[in-house]
């Protein structure tokens, strides 16, 4: 492995890995060096020259973000020498650079800003004219101003390193460069917004937070994102009682740096279309507002005519796992055995922890030398994941191979096709990816939602069972079974068995039953991707719920709960990690948080709750299921032998999450997925923007 | 519009490679390996302006992409950074005129204005007949002819405003004078005659090492120092 090489920087001496940088190196020695081009997750471009320093036995200062460190090198950051090459190469770059600073959208939180405090001069000698650049389309999610671009090319790197999207460019040279798509088009990638993080600069900044707020102005909330079954870390920023913006936070094992378009921009979806009060449906068959006491009562009367076995509970994508605790130990006491967290309609969760987690761990692409994919398109049902796959690939040409809809992963990809049948006669005959995974070190299976919401799906889990035992998918060391969740809450709820008990129904029968009048009370907690609008007319259906989407439309009582980012509360990424939300803002009128608003019902049911506040809950809850106890770390398993004989259709794999249009079919579209991106005006922008970059594609 | 200036508003809908260029492809390319096929991209760009009327439409970068296995934004980064790119139509005598120091103090101004007043054009403009485009572009590496200027493929050296102003009607008329110095000089050889190396070792008698005393010899050939 690599050595350790021993330098002395501004007289101490630091130890760093070899292979390392001058400017690593300065860091590690606590010192700080002043940086726009380089960034640690980019390859080095080496062109801003601010971070000058001093060598010895060099005649001039050398760009430290570009020099290896040697051993024995004596390196000063602090002579007079370096400050006046600094303050040159600062008083060079604002040649060019607007002084635009008090209506510019950086302000505040602008590195150029920040290093012309410290390197810049008080006056500018330059007299001459200065340069405008044309400002470009990049859709409808970042801003451009680019005579404000300093020519770091960190936005460019990140596009082709990154995102895998190689259409941001720097044409032309010296003076006149400019910063471009290809043909002026909006960015092709989930992840285009990070570009504006990357940005030093007020040139790329983001243009639904365009002038809305001035950094500091903003409070802000550590919290995790619900928009995937990622948890990426995030920060929510707050003015008053309103959600400005999300950033991302560092997190290595998880999201890294970056987060997708959708966690960053759905937020104006937290606004809109919220429901504030309980409603009630009147003798006219319409929805009308009513007090908590009027639809309690209705609750009541509604359980009393009920059976317990007339009583079921749906749990949908953003739940959060307190508020299905306390529906499902309601629903428990009352004595009901249908419940079901898993409104796709799949079968996972019942043969143990190993068998529905994404054991390898996110942190764990970093690793695999053969991924198999199987109705998964981490592309867009995970798209920070994707970012990491396609690391592994640039790195050490990571094989892929994919049985499903061949959506473009941004590396190449093996096809086999989509017919699940292949999988037995992989089983049985072998084939080139059975070989690659045999041969790999650390294998994996990625089975995604694609391949788990169809009504063969046991069947397929079965021949991956078998595919994974025939390849050694599992050893002692490495777990490459994988499940691609797609949902936030789905994990804590297989977690607490939020499934059906014994003689209990899953959602697919519960829905049925419903049409046939069978269940006559449907508890909703925030299943918004099925259609009630079947079900008997002697049904009752109470949809707890932050937003009007379909659930709330379809209810006869409609509790307004709160939306993540207005409660405390625990989320379980797809790798098992239970990880804590906190509240940034406070739901709007008469919402409440979900748990709260069931302990109230529990209460009037006369079934009350055994908890009355938030550590209570938890507490019961970490009881009854210890996984919830063990905060903030991955909890892969040994998976079980999963699904069951049973025959696989010949129905094509697709993916369940893409941004292409399949027309008015139930495909989920990458920037709308839950009520609340359904709800954002941007989310809507982007759908029609990669709408317009399809027909341009087309065209040609 | 396009995206830059520098890009031609009007494009056309197609550009394909012709058939005997194709040839030439394929000769470049199998210098390279498989998986380098970018290397061949100044090639390609090269052999797609000769083809095009000496400018590189939109279309045209799309064709080298795909020839290369490149993104697009990749090959006009490219075609973009170099001067020798045109992105916009150019008339059929493209004027590269050098004003970098040692041209410009041998008097390039001088050139420059002469080009201005008899083509009515200044750095990235076409004459209003259609003939002419001029373009300021650094130093050509024939400093020892200084001033010069490039004339599609060729250099024409040794100007003055007068000389200048006679190769332009020259090219007017589509009488291209022959390339080199305009001033009659054979390369760079010190005026009036050469001032050294005038006892030169006759190559074939190297090994005796036998001197000779020759007259002096001239290189061959139209052209300078520089090719
Ligand atoms: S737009 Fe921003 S990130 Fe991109 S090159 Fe310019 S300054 Fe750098
Ligand atoms: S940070 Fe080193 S040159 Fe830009
Ligand atoms: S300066 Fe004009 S050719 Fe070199």
């Amino acid at each position: 492995m690599s050595g350790i090489i021993t330098l002395t920087v501004d007289g101490t001496e630091v130890e760093v890995e070899e292979g390392s940088t001058v400017l690593q190196a300065c860091e590690a020695a606590g010192k700080e060096v002043p940086r726009f081009c380089y960034h640690e997750r980019l390859s080095i471009a080496g062109n801003c020259r601010m971070c000058l320093v001093e060598m010895e036995r060099s005649p001039k200062p050398v760009a430290s973000c570009a020099m290896p460190a040697g051993n024995g090198m004596v390196i000063k950051t602090d002579t007079p020498l370096v400050k006046k090459a600094r303050e040159g190469v600062m008083e060079f770059m604002l040649i060019n650079h607007p002084l635009d600073c008090p209506i510019c959208d950086q302000g505040g939180e602008c590195d150029l800003q920040d290093q012309a405090m410290g390197y810049g001069l008080a006056d500018s000698r330059y007299q001459e004219e200065k340069r405008a650049v044309e400002n470009k389309n990049m859709g409808p999610l970042i801003s451009t101003i680019m005579t404000r671009c300093i020519h770091c090319t960190r936005c460019v790197r990140f596009a082709t390193e990154i995102a895998g999207v190689p259409e941001l460019g720097a044409i032309g040279r010296g003076e006149a460069m400019e910063i471009t798509t290809y043909l002026e088009k909006a960015l092709d990638s989930e992840l285009s917004g990070n570009v504006v993080d990357l940005c030093p600069v007020g040139a790329l900044t983001s243009l639904p937070y365009a002038y809305k707020a001035r950094s500091w102005e903003l409070s802000h909330t550590s919290t995790i994102d619900v928009m995937d079954a990622v948890g990426s870390h995030i920060r929510v920023d707050t003015r008053g009682n309103e959600v400005m913006r999300v950033l991302p936070r560092i997190n290595d094992d998880i999201n890294e740096e970056w987060i997708s378009d959708k966690t960053r921009h759905h937020i104006d979806g937290l606004a809109s279309q919220r429901i504030d009060r309980p409603y009630m449906r009147g003798a006219n068959g319409r929805l009308a507002e009513a007090s908590w006491d009027d639809v309690f009562a209705a609750i009541a009367k509604a359980v009393k005519k009920a059976k317990p076995s007339e009583i079921a509970a749906l749990a949908g994508d953003l739940a959060d796992a307190e508020a299905m605790f306390a529906l499902k130990t309601l629903i428990e006491t009352l004595g009901s055995p249908h419940m079901d967290c898993r409104q796709d309609g799949s079968v996972i969760g019942q043969q143990g922890q190993g068998g529905y987690l994404f054991n390898s761990t996110i942190a764990g692409l970093d690793e695999a030398d053969a991924i198999f994919l199987i109705g998964a398109n981490p592309r867009h049902e995970a798209a920070v994941m994707n970012a990491r796959i396609r690391q592994n690939w640039l790195n050490s040409g990571l094989k892929v191979f994919r049985l499903g809809e061949a959506v473009d992963l941004t590396y190449p990809v093996k096809e086999l096709g989509t017919d699940a049948n292949i999988l037995d006669k992989l089983v049985s005959k072998g084939g080139p990816v059975i070989t690659a995974l045999k041969n790999a070190k650390r294998p994996m299976i990625v089975v995604g939602a694609g391949a788990l919401n169809r009504k063969d799906s046991a069947g397929i889990l079965a021949s991956v069972s078998a595919i994974a035992k025939a390849v050694n998918l599992v050893t002692p060391e490495w777990n490459g079974f994988n499940i691609l969740h797609t949902a936030a809450a789905r994990v804590a709820g297989l977690m607490m068995a939020f499934l059906p008990a014994k003689g209990g129904k899953a959602t697919a029968d519960i829905m049925k039953a419903m049409e046939k009048g069978e269940i006559k009370l449907l508890f909703n907690l925030g299943a918004d991707e099925l259609n009630f609008s079947q079900r008997s007319s002697n049904t009752t259906m109470i949809y707890i719920g932050s937003h009007g989407d379909h659930g709330a439309a379809q209810a006869d009582i409609v509790l307004p709960g709160a939306a993540w980012s207005e409660k405390d509360a625990i989320y379980v990424n797809m790798e098992g990690r239970v990880q804590h939300a906190h509240k940034a803002n406070f739901p709007p009128g008469d919402a409440r948080e979900d748990w709260a608003i069931l302990r109230a019902l529990s209460a009037v049911l006369g079934k009350t709750l055994g908890f009355d506040n938030l550590d209570a809950l938890r507490a019961a809850l970490i009881s009854a299921y210890p996984v919830f106890g063990n905060v903030d770390t991955a909890q892969p398993a040994r998976p079980k032998v999963l699904g069951r004989k049973q025959a696989i259709s010949d129905l094509p794999l697709t993916t369940a999450i893409t941004v292409a249009n399949r027309g008015a079919g139930n495909s989920r579209n990458f920037y709308m997925t839950c009520p609340i991106s359904r709800a954002s005006v941007t989310m809507a922008e982007c759908v029609k923007a990669f709408e317009a970059n399809n027909d341009v594609k087309a065209a040609e | 519009m396009s995206i830059s200036r520098r890009i031609a508003d009007e494009q056309p809908d197609h550009f394909a490679f012709s058939a005997e260029n194709k040839k030439l492809i394929k000769a470049i390319m199998a210098k390279y390996p498989k998986e380098r096929k970018a290397s061949a991209v100044l090639p390609l760009l090269d052999l797609a302006q000769r083809q095009h009327d000496n400018w590189l439409p939109m279309k045209a970068i799309e064709a080298v992409a795909e020839a290369c296995d490149m993104p697009e934004i990749r090959v006009l980064e490219v075609a973009s950074f170099y001067t020798m790119f045109n992105l916009k139509p150019v008339g059929k005598y493209f004027i590269q005129a050098c004003g970098t120091t040692p041209c410009w103090l041998r008097g390039s101004n001088e050139v420059m204005r002469c080009i201005k007043d008899k083509l009515g054009i200044s750095s990235g403009q076409t004459s209003a007949c259609g003939k002419f485009s001029l373009l300021e572009v650094e130093c050509l590496g024939a400093c020892v002819n200084a001033p010069m200027v490039q004339i599609n493929d060729d250099y024409y050296e040794d100007l003055d405003y007068m000389s200048m102003s006679v190769l332009i009607d020259r090219l007017d008329a589509d009488d291209v004078p022959a390339a080199g110095s305009l001033r009659g000089r054979q390369g760079s050889q010190p005026e009036p005659a050469p001032t050294s190396l005038t006892n030169v070792v006759d190559f074939k008698d190297a090994s005796t090492a036998k001197k000779t005393k020759s007259s002096p010899k001239t290189t061959k050939g139209k052209g300078d120092g520089h090719a």
